[in-house]
């Protein structure tokens, strides 16, 4: 196998996974949002636990994208286009997601907060969904010809895998996002939040589960089974944390588990990178799908040189505002008047 | 449904609607973040009261830019999937860039900002914003480079019909890529300094309308407070008077740095994009002269039907080559030129669809590009206009007390936005039938061009980008009005509506040192 292009493979990996164990959180913050939070307040504390730190993990996605694009044009080419609609409609909600973020607050009617949140709630989770399709989707096969085009209609891509994969990402994303808020916030979100992961965490983790198995039964080795064992005991481990109030062992073992189960996925599918469920023959591998040697050693280098900065500020980002928020921290809302004498 | 020219105009419009929001960003930004550099030297009360208001409403402005920009990275791969594989090899890199380099510490940064008063130290603080606006023009650095490959590819060579980077340094210092992104620079900065001077102006003459400021028999100003009104009080003048005089004197600056980067950009275009050049002048045949007005069917791709009504002798060869006698080609001579060196007709390949093996038409619509053109200098030269103007208005203090004239001001935030459009459509357009425009200068990498009917992505059918289009379309409308919406609400509140302490007496004046122990845990800033 070649290396740079293996090594790239392993650089997108990274960068899907950062995206979910990220913007994981702040996506399952905006569910809550919409399906926990009982008062205004409750919903603005939510909101502004992710306030800081929300856009920067949005851009793991961008880069993602791109990365995807600059290593890997044909796997780029093919997986969005086949995947037009649903990538059509995951736009529409990071779109609506983001602004929701920015103007909730800046409107003074309970109708305002509660349309945006909908936009949020609702962005948050066709999001998930979009994404873990899409990241099933490239791992269990979509129907692609020798040109790495779809063939079929609009919805040609449309299997159980799609919806499992959808599934699974909304379910992780909810449990990631309680477990989070148990950790960044006091008083009655943080008690249902725990609450939350530890009655549902077993129920809302099984998709992921599932398909970390179905890929496993159709391409795992001894090393990616190991990584799934260790996944598991990782989410048993934060499962009992959150039972015995130990929120940062807790998110600890949650965010394990998604580093371990994603990188089983990765890696048992590798080399392929979208198989075709037409001919094996058309399947995207790292080697047919992959740039040029100098292009991957030109992004190798920038990405040695950019990558670590990104972790280092965004891990002071989490350190600035490290500490837990309280309804009492927030400031009243404030009314916009317009600065005109009446008349 | 024919999927290429439905993927064309949903490229164009979502393109030129992220570049609605990007330019005032990119100029905005760098202005916001020199008043809050000024309040941290100075501590003057003025320049923080410019930093939160400017802030507020930059900040209400980049979340349209940041939301509407994921679609233009993902739509390469869904709607033009051909196009990603052809120039994968060397396209993506600046985009990878964007992100790693760029985008990261701009959204981290700018986080940190929003959220930092009182709880980052005031040098930190300030430097969050200044790396977070450095990054957004990084940014648009490498965005640009992109484009310019497309205009002008560098640094590849031809492998199996693929261009494959050879040399990103030539990709990152292409000429093209560095004349336009200083003109895009510039021209973001007339932007966010017309959006300064036309606000800011409004401030003043609600002012003087509600009775705060007068002036004297020599007409200078006699600023005044009334207490009643949220922050209207004697600091409020001096906000809006710095503010005007700063956005009038940068958008002169903007307009001269667009002008010289253009003139830049001209000489390279008639070099690399002759046919676009002279469908820009709707130069038909070989000549020296600018048209100021050409009539006739500009639409008529034969170009025998226009006639130049006033023309300027010499200036077009000034314009490209700086003397006033070289002959620049015409049409109807680069047209023959481009069907010998690119074919007369589009390859008979499964990819150009129904069109393969049409006869090539070379001539962008020149409607487009002749109005395009002159409609970017002409909005760009009003807007500087009406910063020299406001410069003479104002010197004794304040602005005039016609209600007209302020909605003259108001309406003038529009123009630098209609120019960076008109630039853009010109350009963009201009480049047709090409989507990677071929590079015939001298050293320029033979054969890699690509036609914009073999990009389109060949599995996506019509019915699809029709949907996406509408489905963008209402989205965009929407979140417009929503803007829109804010920034007049958040300019008639004034900047109380950014500093709220500013509406209740007994403020605390200094942000970045909260003195009541009740008040140490809560956020200074909270969405």
């Amino acid at each position: 196998m070649e290396f740079l292009p293996t090594l790239w493979f392993v650089a997108i990996a990274a960068l899907w996974i950062g995206y979910l164990l990220l913007e994981g959180f702040d996506l399952g913050v905006g569910m809550h949002m919409l399906v926990s939070a009982r008062t205004e307040k409750q919903r603005r504390l939510m909101l502004n636990s992710i306030g800081p730190v929300w856009d920067g993990n949005e851009v793991w996605l961008i880069t993602a994208g791109a990365a995807t694009f600059a290593a890997f044009p044909l796997w780029y080419a093919s997986l969005f286009s086949t995947l037009y609609i649903p990538l059509t409609l995951t736009l529409l909600a990071l779109i609506f997601r983001a602004v929701a973020i920015e103007y909730r607050g800046k409107g003074d009617s309970d109708r305002w907060r509660a349309w945006w949140d909908r936009a949020l709630g609702i962005g948050s989770f066709v999001t998930a969904f979009g994404v873990g399709a899409m990241l099933t989707l490239t791992t269990t096969g979509l129907p692609i010809d020798a040109n790495g085009d779809r063939v079929g209609g609009p919805f040609a891509w449309l299997n159980g895998y799609a919806i499992l994969g959808g599934l699974a990402v909304i379910g992780f994303c909810l449990v990631h996002g309680a477990v989070f808020l148990s950790l960044k916030t006091l008083g009655p979100v943080r008690d249902r939040s725990r609450a939350f992961v530890v009655r549902w965490a077993p129920v809302a983790l099984l998709p992921i589960v599932g398909w970390v198995l179905a890929v496993q039964l159709a391409s795992g080795t001894v090393i990616t089974w190991g990584l799934v064992v260790l996944a598991v005991a990782a989410v048993v481990y934060g499962w009992v944390a959150a039972r015995a109030g130990r929120e940062g062992r807790a998110f600890a073992g949650i965010a394990a588990f998604l580093v371990l189960g994603a990188a089983s996925i990765f890696a048992a599918a590798f080399p392929v990178v979208i198989p075709s469920t037409i001919d094996s023959a058309f399947d995207l591998t790292v080697t047919n799908a992959s740039s040029g040697e100098y292009t991957l050693g030109v992004m190798s280098v920038v990405t040695a040189i950019g990558l670590p900065l990104v972790l280092l500020y965004q891990g002071y980002t989490y350190w600035v505002f490290r500490r837990r928020l309280a309804e009492t921290h927030l400031p009243d809302a404030h009314t916009v008047l317009p600065a005109v004498a009446s008349r | 449904m024919d999927p290429l020219e439905i993927a064309r105009w949903q490229f164009g419009i979502t393109t030129v609607y992220h570049f609605v929001m990007v330019p005032l960003t990119l100029g905005l930004g760098p202005l916001v973040a020199i008043m809050q550099t000024m309040w941290v030297r100075t501590a003057n009360e003025k320049y923080l009261r410019m930093t939160k208001f400017w802030g507020k409403l930059y900040l209400i402005n980049f979340i349209i830019g940041v939301a509407t920009g994921l679609v233009q990275e993902f739509q390469f791969g869904m709607a033009w999937s051909e196009y990603s594989r052809f120039v994968g090899d060397v396209f993506g890199a600046p985009l990878a860039m964007e992100g790693l380099l760029a985008f990261f510490f701009e959204s981290t940064f700018l986080g940190l900002w929003i959220f930092g008063w009182g709880r980052l130290p005031k040098k930190v603080h300030l430097a969050a914003l200044w790396i977070a606006v450095a990054g957004s023009i990084a940014s648009a650095f490498f965005i640009i480079v992109a484009n310019s490959w497309m205009q002008h590819p560098v640094g590849v060579e031809l492998i199996d019909g693929r261009p494959v980077m050879t040399d990103i340094w030539a990709v990152l210092t292409n000429n093209t890529a560095l004349t336009a992104y200083s003109h895009t620079i510039m021209g973001a900065l007339a932007v966010g300094a017309g959006f300064l001077v036309g606000i800011s102006w409004y401030q003043l003459w609600q002012r003087r309308r509600d009775g705060i400021d007068t002036v004297d028999a020599r007409g200078r100003v006699v600023v005044g407070e009334r207490l009643d009104i949220p922050g209207r009080d004697r600091v409020d003048h001096s906000v809006w008077i710095r503010s005007l005089r700063i956005g009038a004197v940068v958008a002169i600056i903007g307009f001269g740095g667009v002008a010289l980067t253009g003139d830049l950009q001209a000489k390279l275009m008639f070099e690399q994009q002759p046919l676009k050049m002279a469908a820009a002048e709707a130069a038909c045949q070989d000549g020296t002269s600018f048209s100021v007005l050409s009539i006739g069917n500009l639409g008529a791709q034969n170009c025998n039907e226009v006639a130049g009504i006033i023309e300027i002798p010499g200036i077009l060869s000034f314009l490209a080559h700086g003397d006033f006698t070289t002959e620049i080609k015409g049409v109807n001579t680069l047209i023959p030129e481009y069907q010998a060196l690119y074919g007369t007709n589009l390859p008979d390949n499964p990819l150009y669809g129904e069109r393969a093996g049409q006869e090539i038409n070379y001539l962008p619509i020149m409607e487009v590009t002749y109005w395009g053109f002159r409609l970017m200098i002409g909005f760009g030269m009003l807007a500087a206009g009406f910063a020299v103007l406001t410069l003479w208005l104002t010197r004794k203090g304040t602005v005039p007390r016609s209600k007209l004239m302020m909605w003259t001001a108001l309406t003038s935030i529009m123009a630098p936005f209609a120019a960076n459009i008109a630039g853009w459509v010109f350009t963009e357009m201009g480049r047709q039938p090409f989507v990677v425009a071929p590079n015939p200068t001298p050293g320029g990498v033979d054969g890699v061009f690509m036609f914009t009917a073999a990009a389109v992505s060949p599995g996506v059918t019509g019915e699809e980008i029709v949907f996406s289009l509408a489905a963008f379309a209402v989205v965009y409308a929407v979140i417009l009005v929503f803007e829109l919406k804010l920034l007049v609400k958040y300019v008639r509140g004034g900047v109380a509506s950014a500093m709220p302490e500013l509406a209740h007496p007994g403020h605390d004046d200094d942000p970045d040192k909260p003195d009541d122990p009740d008040k140490r845990d809560v956020l200074a800033f909270a969405y």
